[in-house]
């Protein structure tokens, strides 16, 4: 699956369009994934995880920056996101399923932000985008 | 993932084995994918799926030679499975969960055969394999 310059774009402009809104997104997504996905919890042991906690703003605010630092770098995640790589692959060790849950939930929130301009082309780049993000921080556990 | 060099080595020696009963080991493969899973056979309507079927016989021993190609062609799966890859993603279409379901059961059919040469690292070095192929066989899908 390789992300097409159409692609690209639709997300660098959907990134574009949340307008500082970055950090409420973040936690907004995990709130989500703690609720729609209670195992995904157990990653957090040593996290307040009752809704607007500062820790779940604190790793949203973690999730965001570093995935508004891959879309810099579209052309080059592997590089990019490789620190981010080597923590999940030697010390997190986060089951690559629970990536998609919070794809998932990430899409439902920019979602109900962007309303009708969450298209089915904006939809499938952005899932594209979090399936390569994925695919690079799974990249390494073996 | 990536395959290591002793991955690589240990897919090639056992393929060296697996090749001489390829045909025997590609049927029992697909005999046991559509017993365990029975939705897979919804993939092959134009079949006559009974056990020993001159069909089934036909296509393990074709899954069984591309597998060949690309423990051939290891350090470049991508371009030996090329034409294989744009068969899937335009024209079968095969749902990508159903490639670890014949992983699976190709794993299961190669340790049941050779259970002394079927150790963990074995084991794992083909389990990373095939699922180097399958990656390959979806890449276009989208």
């Amino acid at each position: 699956m390789v992300l097409t310059a159409e692609d690209k774009k639709l997300i660098q402009q959907t990134w574009g369009k949340l307008g500082g809104a970055e950090e409420d997104i973040g936690a907004e997504a995990l709130w989500r994934m703690f609720h729609s996905y209670p195992p995904t919890k157990t990653y957090f042991p040593h996290f307040d995880l009752s809704q607007g906690s500062d820790q779940i703003r604190g790793h949203g605010k973690k999730v965001v920056a570093a995935l508004g630092n891959a879309i810099k770098n579209l052309d080059n995640l592997s590089q990019a996101l490789s620190e981010l790589s080597n923590l999940h692959a030697y010390n997190l060790r986060v089951d690559p399923v629970n990536f998609k849950f919070l794809s998932q939930c990430l899409q439902v929130t920019l979602a109900t932000r962007l309303g009708k301009e969450y298209t089915p082309e904006v939809h499938s780049a952005v899932d594209k985008f979090m399936s390569a993000v994925a695919s690079v921080l799974a990249e390494k556990y073996r | 993932m990536t395959l290591t060099q002793a991955d690589k080595a240990a897919v090639v020696t056992i393929w060296a084995k697996v090749a001489t009963q390829a045909d025997a080991i590609g049927t029992e493969s697909l005999e046991r994918l559509f017993f365990s899973y029975p939705q897979t056979k919804t993939y092959f309507p134009h079949f006559d799926l009974s056990q020993g079927s001159a069909q089934l016989r036909g296509h393990g021993s074709k899954v069984m030679s591309a597998i060949g190609e690309a423990v051939k062609n290891i350090d470049d799966i991508r371009r030996a499975l090329a034409k294989l890859s744009e068969l899937h993603a335009y024209i079968l279409r095969v749902d990508p969960v159903n490639f670890k379901l014949l992983s699976h059961c190709i794993l299961c059919s190669v340790a049941a055969r050779y259970p002394n040469d079927f150790s963990p690292e074995v084991h794992a070095a083909w389990d990373k394999f095939l699922s180097s192929v399958s990656s390959v066989l979806t890449e276009k899908y989208r």
